[in-house]
């Protein structure tokens, strides 16, 4: 009977405590060790924080890019049905018909590498090494006119490709619209 | 103590049942009573079948059909999106088996017994959470949308959906429980150069997403519970962000790591898709928040109204800015506009629900609702957002929708 009438009590005095205000915070959750968060660490950032050891040329990436993703993207990265043009569009953004590509608008050579190691291919996103990915994403730079065929893509080299749309992007300017004008007064 | 309780429990549960048979016997004799009085046999030929049993897990009625349905399915397994029958909606929580769907690389199954949190990077601590752990620590629950930056982007083309599920059912609404975000990180101790968290989930894509630190230490919630019970699969059970307000791309599925940077780390979703190509050729980039929008619900297109007389005008309205402020329909393509009622309660980056007593006089009407938010910001028109944005700019579309009624009754996009 005592501990029916402790236990909410003592919830409720729990529930208003700030964790950050206990000294020894919630003593929840495990230390990693390094080595499994060096496993689990996939990021990249833009200046090449993330990106392994290894390389390839455009070479390279042919092979691996005609074996593994131009059946959805197509042989020349014209895309298909099941996956979007890769190559090509460079100039066409501000026009009727703007064609987003790797080369015409992604801002990052990073993000190529990055996105193809988390995500492709489709049917099997893992399944890559460090050096097929250099390469693939050498093929794509080369065959969008961004890197010479003989450049290999590297740890030290892939942050300093500068890609055509690098400055195409802005801050979000909503709100553009939503000002209540004399139309659009409400009447009663 | 605990054998007392049964033993109590048990002897409650036989009184119960002896009350429940005196009581039954005794229906039945008067009913018998009843029976042999009447000069009528009242009775006969309507022996009644049984019910259906009880049932661990409930299931709505057979007669019920709501559905979503898929009007971009992806090329490809595991990709694309399916909607929510908003017209087939009541009140503002959208049922967890119908709330809409987008995914990159399909459904992964998780056992919720071996997934894990790991926050890292540029924190004191680094810290890796199982589910039991996030669950001991305080929780909250919270009624919020959920909307893809992509909902009605056929409007920006001028080809919309046939009803409000085709135009606008990228959209949901659920209570979401679990931890704040900022409860975590006051755990892991964040540094002073912290400024984004990358959050990734354990899709077979690792679908990630850079979160300002700002927006991550003020709502956003690691939700385990969704309307009362886990979490969806599809919705990214064990555990997902919920991200207040901002598109539904950036409110991470099935979350396994958060790494704290100092920039966005520019994954392919902030840095390339979902982005907002506008006329001149630049981009927005991290346009995060839906802002204000409503949709009338019923009538709407794909109904039929019987005939002349009173309907229901009823709709959604939402904004990840505000909270809704008032919602104002017209049945006349906007040349006059009234105030209706909110549905309470009318919570920040909720959907509230508008209602209208409305009498169809049986000409043909154009009807349609716009939301103004808190800020004073009111839904735009179809022809400001393509003056304003062009029509490639493919996410974030929130213009005024318009449903044509005929004197038919039929109702059609405007």
């Amino acid at each position: 009977m005592r501990e029916e009438i402790l236990l909410p009590l003592a919830l409720c005095v729990l529930a208003g405590t700030n964790l950050a205000a206990q000294s020894k915070g919630a003593q929840l959750g495990r230390i990693p060790s390094a080595a499994e968060m060096k496993q689990r660490d996939i990021t990249v950032l833009p200046g090449g924080s993330g990106l392994p050891d290894g390389g390839g040329t455009a070479a390279d990436g042919e092979a691996v890019y005609q074996d593994r993703c131009a059946s959805c993207h197509g042989q020349n990265g014209e895309g298909k049905p099941d996956g979007p043009q890769l190559i090509g569009g460079v100039g066409t953004l501000a026009s009727e018909n703007p064609v987003k590509t790797v080369g015409s608008y992604w801002p990052f050579a990073t993000s190529v590498w990055d996105y193809i190691h988390r995500a492709m291919p489709h049917d099997q996103p893992g399944s890559l090494s460090a050096d097929q990915t250099y390469a693939v994403t050498a093929f794509l730079l080369y065959r969008n006119g961004i890197i010479r065929p003989e450049d290999a893509m590297t740890k030290q080299t892939l942050p300093k490709v500068h890609m055509p749309n690098r400055d195409g992007f802005v801050p979000d300017a909503r709100p553009d619209l939503g000002k209540r004008t004399p139309t659009s007064q409400p009447q009663k | 103590m605990k054998k007392q309780s049964e033993s109590h429990l048990q002897s409650r549960l036989v009184k119960a049942s002896s009350y429940s048979r005196r009581r039954f016997l005794a229906v039945t004799t008067t009913l018998g009573a009843t029976v042999a009085a009447s000069p009528i046999d009242l009775w006969a030929g309507e022996a009644r079948e049984l019910g259906a049993p009880l049932r661990p897990y409930g299931e709505r009625s057979p007669f019920e059909r709501a559905s979503r349905v898929s009007l971009r399915p992806g090329p490809l397994s595991g990709t694309g999106s399916t909607e929510t029958p908003l017209q087939d909606l009541y009140g503002i929580v959208t049922p967890s088996s119908l709330h809409y769907e987008r995914h990159h690389s399909g459904v992964p199954t998780i056992n919720p017994d071996k997934h894990e949190v790991l926050i890292h990077g540029l924190v004191e601590r680094p810290l890796v959470f199982t589910m039991a752990e996030l669950k001991r620590l305080p929780s909250v629950s919270r009624i919020h949308f959920l909307e893809c930056s992509g909902n009605s982007a056929s409007e920006y083309q001028g080809e919309p959906g046939i009803n409000p599920q085709q135009t606008a059912g990228l959209l949901s609404c659920s209570e979401w429980t679990g931890v704040l975000l900022s409860t975590l990180l006051r755990e892991v101790g964040v540094k002073p150069n912290a400024r984004w968290i990358l959050a990734e989930g354990a899709d077979a894509s690792r679908n990630a997403r850079s979160i300002p630190l700002g927006k991550a230490m003020d709502d956003v919630l690691i939700a385990y519970g969704q309307n009362g019970e886990a979490v969806r699969p599809e919705q990214g059970y064990p555990v997902r962000l919920v991200v207040p307000g901002w598109e539904g791309n950036i409110n991470v599925k099935w979350l396994q790591r958060l790494h704290l940077i100092d920039q966005p780390a520019m994954t392919r979703d902030e840095a390339a898709d979902y982005t907002d190509l506008l006329t001149n050729g630049k981009s927005w980039q991290f346009s995060f928040v839906m802002e204000a929008k409503s949709i009338v619900t019923r009538p709407a297109g794909g109904q039929h109204l019987a005939g002349p007389g009173l309907y229901e005008i009823t709709g959604l309205a939402w904004s990840g800015r505000a909270r809704v402020a008032a919602v104002e329909v017209s049945t006349d393509a906007g040349r006059n506009w009234r105030r209706v009622e909110l549905q309470q309660p009318n919570l920040k980056n909720a959907v509230v629900r508008f209602r209208l007593p409305w009498n169809w006089d049986g000409n043909e009407a154009v009807i349609g609702s716009r939301c103004i938010d808190e800020t004073g910001y009111v839904q735009p028109t179809h022809a400001e957002i393509i003056a304003s944005r062009g029509k490639h700019a493919r996410f974030h579309y929130n213009g005024i929708k318009w449903w044509r009624l005929q004197t038919s009754g039929e109702l059609t996009n405007a």
